[in-house]
């Protein structure tokens, strides 16, 4: 078996800086960053608070909320709520929405690449 | 029986190891030595170019791929570590859980697509991708045999602590000799199985780990009502801290030290999009879109086995106690298989142990292909070779890597027995989060990134990484480091070295980028953009 990837490396016959310019791919690239950006700014700010608090202000974290559960075990817990809802939503908009440009992109290289 | 019975008979089984019945336990090791080997031995049957062995064809699906990383990931520490961490700190132990798995959307929304598709083997490929390539390749495989080698010490110790628990040894020679044979079958797996055989030991042993830990949980929930507060009650209630609900909320470890849990909690959320045999795991698949199914499918797995942990430790913490634990051969680390003993007999230990030593076998044989993939693709292949070498002999190299890392990582393990194995791993976390993390995210996202840049940023935050550990009170100052009290050169207060090693590695990155006065070749800038997010040369090619 050879390694599909040692012969596919495209031997220059692209104009990378025009095609990395071009609208299309350009598009792809802002959406992706448009809907990364805010999510990971989202969960560091939710983490780093949730740590700090724990840090700092453990007698708060100590409140109980429901029985012996107490606020900082609930909000531990919603870390673990929020990580799997942020997977769920990435990977649905990647599959609708990044995937279908970025197979079209791949399709105009390998055309170009054959060229 | 109640809780205070179980402990009672527990008590008696260590004073008298017939109970604990020794020979049944090494019935089950090596029952599962033997599915293991055999596993390795047929996946390597057709190990033949470089991609086999390094990558297992890139013929592994999402699915399987995600069982892999959750399998790779969940060590020892998650298990052993984390469960007694929570048994013995309550709350403060849950931190690990949480810093880990959320760890993993850094790796998702990040890091996991993008390397997949600008690399072939290794986190070199990438880093190297639009940089001077030999410099920037040894930078990335020095940062990579360190990060490999701190994480392969912690595994160490946790066989080490593991098998002494279960066979009653508890002198050091003993315990040497355990991590030797660990080590040694470590090398035969790694050697006959290839990456190919090391995935598949690491997808039964994920499912495996699962399995035990999700059915101890539903044990430990039924005792107590499927109720999360009674089940921390009867923590409590068994607690020797003052006051006795303390291990509920955070501070009993680092209530002291604040800045220690802030350090310990940057290096594990940034940590793992860094460690590189998590990152080769991206290599086994064929498309990024399966990169992104399988770390899916590991951060469900991976998730449900911590919240397993958290019932665990607390159900630990209930049922066999804090000092029980404490005083047992195993310390810290032996919260998991002692909450075993206590729930379903000797039976039960000795099963959920030779799960725990497939973990590590496994977890083990993960790191040293990673390692000696970095070092025969990055310095043998590329730099020593400078790639005019045959394939063939590119094996044989990291054959033989394999062999040295081994009996390094033997040496070491035997040095480190007795720490808290989720604590060294966080170490190895924090090195991977300084050495590797900001050349990876400037790679991929910094056009103005340099190789000046790359080196200072790799090779600082590596450095400042290691020399803060060797000045923590890890090493000395305390009765519990590795030198202990008598020497004090702690010249630094915290634990964990994320908090100063990991923006100086972002910023000598960025300083070495401003000040640098090569310039980088644009286009292959421009490629390497293309490629990462269209996938371009790194799938194989659309058929039409």
């Amino acid at each position: 078996m050879t390694d599909s990837l040692k012969d596919a490396r495209p031997q220059g016959s692209i104009d990378y800086v025009a095609f990395e310019n071009s609208e299309r791919f350009r598009n792809l690239q802002h959406r992706r960053r448009r809907f990364v950006v805010p999510l990971v700014v989202f969960f560091l700010v939710w983490y780093f608070g949730f740590v700090v608090a724990a840090a700092y202000l453990p007698e708060v974290m100590a409140r109980p909320v429901w029985g012996s559960v107490n606020l900082g075990l609930v909000l531990g817990l919603g870390q673990f709520v929020t990580t799997f809802a942020i997977t769920i939503w990435y990977v649905g908009f990647s599959n609708r929405t990044l995937d279908p440009l970025g197979a079209e992109l791949r399709a105009e290289l390998e055309q170009k690449a054959r060229a | 029986m109640s809780a205070v019975g179980l402990v009672a008979a527990f008590e008696a089984a260590v004073a008298e190891p017939a109970e604990n019945n020794p020979v049944l336990n090494i019935s089950i090791f090596l029952a599962f030595v033997a599915v293991t080997l055999v596993i390795v031995i047929r996946a390597g049957r057709n190990n033949r170019t470089a991609a086999d062995y390094y990558t297992g064809g890139r013929s592994f699906t999402g699915p399987q791929n995600g069982f892999a990383i959750a399998g790779d990931y969940l060590s020892a520490a998650s298990f052993l570590g984390i469960v007694g961490a929570i048994a013995v700190n309550g709350y403060d132990g849950f931190l690990y859980s949480i810093g880990f798995l959320v760890a993993w959307l850094v790796a998702l929304l990040l890091v996991a697509e993008l390397m997949r598709n600008t690399g072939k083997f290794t986190m070199a490929d990438v880093l190297s991708f639009r940089l001077a390539q030999r410099p920037v390749r040894v930078a990335a495989a020095i940062t990579t045999l360190a990060v490999c080698f701190f994480y392969l010490l912690a595994q160490m110790a946790g066989a080490g602590g593991l098998v002494s628990l279960l066979l009653g040894i508890n002198d050091k020679l003993g315990q040497s000799i355990v991590v030797t044979v660990v080590g040694g079958l470590m090398i035969l797996y790694v050697l006959i199985g290839g990456m190919k055989g090391t995935t598949w030991v690491q997808i039964v042993k994920a499912f495996l780990l699962i399995i035990g830990a999700g059915v101890m949980t539903v044990w430990v929930l039924v005792l107590n009502g499927f109720n999360l507060s009674t089940l921390l009650d009867a923590a409590v209630a068994n607690s020797a801290t003052s006051p006795a609900d303390a291990i509920l909320a955070p501070g009993l470890q680092y209530g002291g030290n604040p800045l220690d849990f802030i350090s310990l909690a940057i290096a594990l959320v940034l940590g793992t999009a860094g460690l590189p045999h998590v990152l080769m795991r991206f290599y086994t698949v064929p498309s990024a879109r399966e990169a992104r199914r399988s770390v899916v499918w590991a951060i469900f797995l991976i998730g449900a086995f911590y919240l397993f942990t958290l019932v665990l430790g607390f159900g630990a913490a209930a049922l066999v106690g804090a000092d029980t634990i404490l005083a047992s051969p195993g310390g810290v680390n032996s919260a998991a298989p002692l909450l075993s003993l206590a729930l379903g007999g000797p039976l039960l230990l000795g099963l959920i142990s030779a799960i725990a030593f497939a973990t590590i076998l496994a977890v083990v044989a993960g790191l040293t292909i990673t390692a000696a993939t970095s070092f025969a693709h990055d310095i043998y292949a590329s730099v020593i070779k400078k790639g005019k070498g045959n394939p063939d002999g590119e094996v044989k190299i990291a054959r033989r890597t394999v062999v040295v890392i081994g009996v390094l990582a033997i040496v070491g393990g035997i040095g480190v027995q007795g720490q808290n194995i989720a604590f060294l791993v966080a170490l190895a976390f924090a090195v991977a989060a300084s050495a590797n993390l900001p050349t990876i995210l400037y790679s991929l996202f910094w056009r103005g990134f340099t190789t000046r840049g790359a080196l200072w940023s790799m090779y600082g935050g590596l450095g400042s990484a290691i020399l803060l550990i060797v000045f923590s009170p890890v090493f000395s100052g305390t009765p519990t480091s590795m030198f202990g009290d008598g020497v004090d050169f702690a010249l630094y207060p915290l634990n964990n070295p994320g908090i100063v090693s990991i923006p100086l590695g972002f910023l000598l990155g960025w300083i070495g980028s401003l000040t640098s006065t090569r310039t980088e070749d644009p286009k292959l800038a421009a490629e390497m953009a293309v490629r990462s997010l269209t996938g371009f040369g790194a799938e194989k090619a659309t058929e039409h």
